[in-house]
């Protein structure tokens, strides 16, 4: 549960970060890199280092993000397409375990970008809000 | 026995170097305890954990944070021969302290966090990658003797 100080940090942050499209796309090229496991939900894309089709999939990840900080008080409707998206179509397997992975490197590139503003109430913020996003896209797996 | 690239063996030796083991230590196991408070179990005595600004400012974290980074060192030494290195402490942990090996992720995870803080850019996704690897590999040898 994301308690009122965390949603203002939350809100505060997330307005820091610059170029927010590039900043989608960094996190999943990181992902790529790290976890190779996950390359295997994009078997269509070319995943080299700005590649286009990283750098527009990026930016739709961060404009769902974008808008599940908009409604931080009612994150299951505001994600509640893109959670039945990932439960029947997507499928992302195992729900929770995947998401986690982006959900850490979406950490590190804030970490990389706001650097010592990153303190660590700002990290437990964001570690929550990422978990709650999680939490809704895996609802619907059954 | 894990095998490291050429590449990976560097980008491993450069971070540490510029490493501050008692700071990072110290960063990495207070974050610990504030991002995932249920951690705070295993450190009842270490006193004053009420608040991110008592844990942080807490002077047993900040030792016993220098430790387990010194700790993490020793793996960075020997990294063709971590699970030996980590063999005692597996031990430890498992029959002793009774920690759940995926708190070793959990802390891995934030010990990156607090080096991409610390790095900025210079934090590249390559050197990301070769540090989730060596975190993955200190957990997993750490959780070694649980089976």
């Amino acid at each position: 549960m994301l308690t009122a100080e965390e949603k203002k940090l939350i809100c505060r942050f997330w307005d820091k970060v610059p170029q927010k499209d590039v900043f989608g796309a960094e996190a999943l090229y990181r992902m790529f890199i790290t976890y190779p496991q996950t390359k295997t939900y994009f078997p269509h894309f070319d995943l080299h280092h700005g590649s286009d089709q990283i750098r527009s999939h990026g930016k739709k990840v961060v404009t769902a993000l974008d808008n599940a900080v908009k409604c931080l008080d009612n994150l299951g409707q505001a994600l509640s397409e893109l959670s039945s998206l990932h439960a029947y179509n997507l499928r992302v397997d195992p729900p929770r375990f995947a998401l986690q992975l982006l959900s850490q490197c979406f950490q590190v590139v804030l970490a990389v970008h706001l650097g010592t503003e990153y303190t660590p109430e700002v990290h437990a913020a964001f570690d929550k809000f990422l978990s709650a996003v999680a939490a809704v896209l895996a609802e619907k797996y059954r | 026995m894990v095998h490291w690239t050429a590449e990976e063996k560097q980008l491993i030796t450069s971070v540490w170097s510029k490493v501050n083991v008692e700071e990072c230590g110290a960063e990495a196991l207070a974050r610990l305890l504030i991002v995932y408070p249920w951690t705070q179990r295993f450190f009842d005595n270490f006193g004053n954990l009420s608040s991110p600004t008592a844990i942080v400012g807490n002077p047993k974290v900040r030792a016993h944070g220098k430790k387990v980074l010194t700790s993490f060192g020793e793996g960075v030494k020997n990294l063709d021969n971590i699970k030996a290195t980590y063999a005692k402490l597996s031990e430890l942990h498992c029959e002793k302290l009774h920690v759940d090996p995926e708190n070793f992720r959990l802390l891995g995870d934030i010990l990156i966090i607090v080096l991409a803080a610390h790095f900025t850019k210079d934090f590249t996704p390559a050197c990301q990658a070769t540090w989730q690897k060596l975190v993955g590999v200190v957990a997993h040898a750490l959780a070694y003797k649980y089976h």
